[in-house]
């Protein structure tokens, strides 16, 4: 196996209230191939959205900031580097598209204006040059007539079309990595569905590597390679989707399962997971998803368990995990 | 560009505001006591004097005949004639454009000039010192009374460091603009506190908008994000503010002018007050009202113009 474009290890990001100092995203460690969709998966408040802000270096808080952790990119370490040499790999190396592509586009200039700006700081040439490319871009993710429609203004498109311009504007610096945070939250489900198999299309085409962080385990089964699931800020379960869909080890990625509207099966009510996920400033002690678990045994509430292999590339935190037979006993119950 | 389709309807709203203003400042000037006549011949007149001045300027028809010959004038372009001056009234007001024209330009430009960088330094270095005293100066800015500001700064530029003439208006440009300093000055003061005040907070609001975020995760450095994004951004709604104050600003002029002996239209107004010079006080009162009713049309094209998601 080649070794991972990018690999991160222990990032931890500390959230600084006064004195005290709460790790809002602690020892979090994954890899990305070239041409993989890893699912950065987590309720809200895990901390996957902000992991990947922390990777950007573009944490949305002062009082936010990184407290370890290394990044490699393509073998070489770019945590420790300074801004301004950061600022080569933002963008360019890594881009990145949001949830809500209404508040994260320019309301007063026009697409077309936006993708050839960045076109232009990118990879320099005139502005003739660089309106073609945002044109040839529009039109590669599928927006028509695009050469029309790069005159508009944000407003003047559909939630869809915002999210294909800001992938757009994304690839107008050919990054390597794309880190799609929750892309289709705000989008119907039709539209949704364009969206992913966009995004299909286009690691196919430019061997691009995605994290896809998000709460809907559907998507990821539809979409990724594999799986890193998020809860209190730290790793419970990592490894291939085929593997962890089927034999999920951590009980709270079965618990996630169990709540995915179809896989409970018949008409009941929904499963959810009792308990609210922890407040960033009230971690539990030990595995922070011990006081929610049915799976809870004597050491959960103060040893933080370790991620240990259950399969090649398959880990899991956890003191007591789920064996596949009582995983099918919960789902016939 | 159904979204500039106003530029064609909105003079036809001009009209019944028009309207209204001509009645207010026709019955308000005329329920000030005092008899014009009396303050033209003086307390020593004679009863047929008085008379014939009043018939002269049609003081002693009705109310209404005197509102209908007003209207009529209006009509025709005309304002009457000055009982005082004793010449048409719109070449007077012509005459006293320039100088209430060239200050209130005057102070909207120094006061840009003084807010957007103040701001932008305020913004940049979010609460460090320099934030804390533009603040602490904007808003001691807004508390100062015009009038107060101007006499202090005639005190110090022109009396003690004699850079600038005390009052007055010059003949050649050179000269007008050298006297317009300290007067467009004081306005500026208290017009770019108001002014710093909002774009400050929309500099900071749009620096930490989700847009601004998604231009720096592309990569663009810092200078790119603020000059292309945050500051057109934040430009909209403290432009807007701008308008609003410039309608204030045109009444404000009165102060100035007489503070600093401008000969300008705010001038002509307290003037013709004082001697019930009746077609005078309505022709300026006509020309501001007209003023403020443009600058708020042109500040709505404006705004229609960077904006594309407004439409009126």
């Amino acid at each position: 196996m080649s070794a991972p474009l990018l690999r991160v290890e222990g990032l931890t990001v500390e959230s600084r209230a006064g004195e005290a100092a709460t790790r809002i995203v602690d020892g979090v460690s994954f890899a990305l191939r070239r041409g993989e969709i890893l699912g950065l998966v987590g309720e809200s408040g895990s901390g996957k959205t902000m992991a990947c802000r922390a990777l950007m270096r573009l944490l949305p808080s002062s009082r936010l900031a990184l407290a370890g952790g290394s990044v490699e990119l393509a073998g070489e370490e770019i945590m420790g580097l300074p801004e301004a040499a950061f600022r080569s790999i933002r963008g360019r190396r890594i881009g990145m598209i949001f949830q809500n592509p209404a508040s994260h586009l320019d309301p007063v200039m026009r697409i077309g204006e936006q993708i050839a700006e960045s076109v232009r700081f990118h990879q320099g040439g005139r502005r003739r040059q660089a309106n073609e490319k945002a044109v040839e871009l529009l039109r590669q993710v599928g927006i028509p007539d695009p050469a029309q429609r790069a005159a508009a203004f944000p407003h003047e498109f559909s939630g869809g079309m915002r999210q294909r311009a800001m992938i757009a504007l994304a690839l107008a610096s050919d990054p390597e990595i794309l880190i799609a945070d929750e892309p289709t939250t705000a989008l119907d489900v039709t539209v949704q569905a364009q969206i992913l198999r966009l995004l299909k299309e286009i690691r196919d085409s430019r061997g691009l590597s995605i994290i896809f962080i998000t709460h809907d385990l559907g998507v990821v089964a539809q979409l990724c390679d594999s799986i890193c699931v998020l809860y209190g800020g730290r790793v419970c379960e990592i490894g291939p989707k085929r593997e962890v869909l089927a034999h999920p080890r951590h009980p709270y990625t079965a618990g996630l399962m169990a709540c995915q509207p179809g896989t409970a099966g018949g008409s009941g009510r929904l499963r959810t997971i009792p308990g609210y996920p922890p407040a960033s400033d009230a971690l539990p002690s030990g595995c922070r998803f011990h006081p929610r678990c049915s799976h809870a045994v004597s050491p959960c509430a103060e040893v933080q368990p370790p991620l240990d292999p259950f399969a090649p590339d398959h880990l899991a935190a956890c003191h007591n995990p789920v064996r596949q037979a009582s995983l099918r006993t919960r789902e016939t119950a | 560009m159904h979204r500039y389709r106003f530029v064609l309807t909105r003079p036809l709203q001009l009209l019944p505001v028009l309207f209204g203003i001509s009645v207010i400042t026709f019955l308000l000037v005329r329920a000030i006591p005092g008899d014009p006549a009396r303050i033209l011949l003086g307390t020593r007149a004679t009863p047929t004097a008085l008379a014939r001045i009043r018939a002269q300027y049609g003081l002693d028809e009705p109310l209404w005949t005197q509102y209908f010959y007003f209207l009529k004038n209006l009509a025709h372009g005309e304002m009457g004639r000055s009982i005082l001056y004793k010449v048409d009234v719109l070449g007077l007001v012509f005459e006293r454009l320039e100088p209430t024209v060239v200050l209130v330009l005057g102070s909207v430009v120094l006061a840009l000039l003084i807010a957007v960088p103040l701001a932008t330094l305020a913004a940049t270095h979010r609460g460090g010192w320099v934030d804390h005293l533009v603040r602490v100066v904007s808003t001691g800015g807004l508390g100062l009374p015009a009038f107060w500001l101007a006499i202090m700064l005639i005190i110090l530029f022109s009396v003690r460091l004699d850079l600038f003439p005390v009052s007055g208006y010059g003949d050649t440009w050179i000269d007008k603009l050298h006297h317009m300093v300290l007067p467009c000055l004081t306005i500026a003061l208290s017009l770019s506190a108001v002014l710093t005040r909002s774009l400050r907070a929309s500099l900071i609001a749009e620096t930490q908008s989700d847009a601004a975020t998604a231009v720096r995760a592309r990569g663009l450095p810092e200078s790119v994000v603020f000059r292309r994004h945050v500051l057109p951004n934040s430009l909209i709604p403290t432009l807007n503010l701008l308008a609003v104050n410039i309608g204030w600003l045109i009444g404000g002029t009165v102060v100035i002018e007489s503070v600093f002996a401008i000969p300008g239209m705010g001038q002509l107004l307290v003037r013709a007050i004082f001697t019930r010079d009746y077609m005078v006080v309505q022709g300026v009162a006509m020309v501001f009202a007209v003023a403020s009713v443009v600058v708020n049309f042109l500040a709505d094209v404006l705004t229609v113009t960077l904006d594309p998601r407004v439409t009126l």
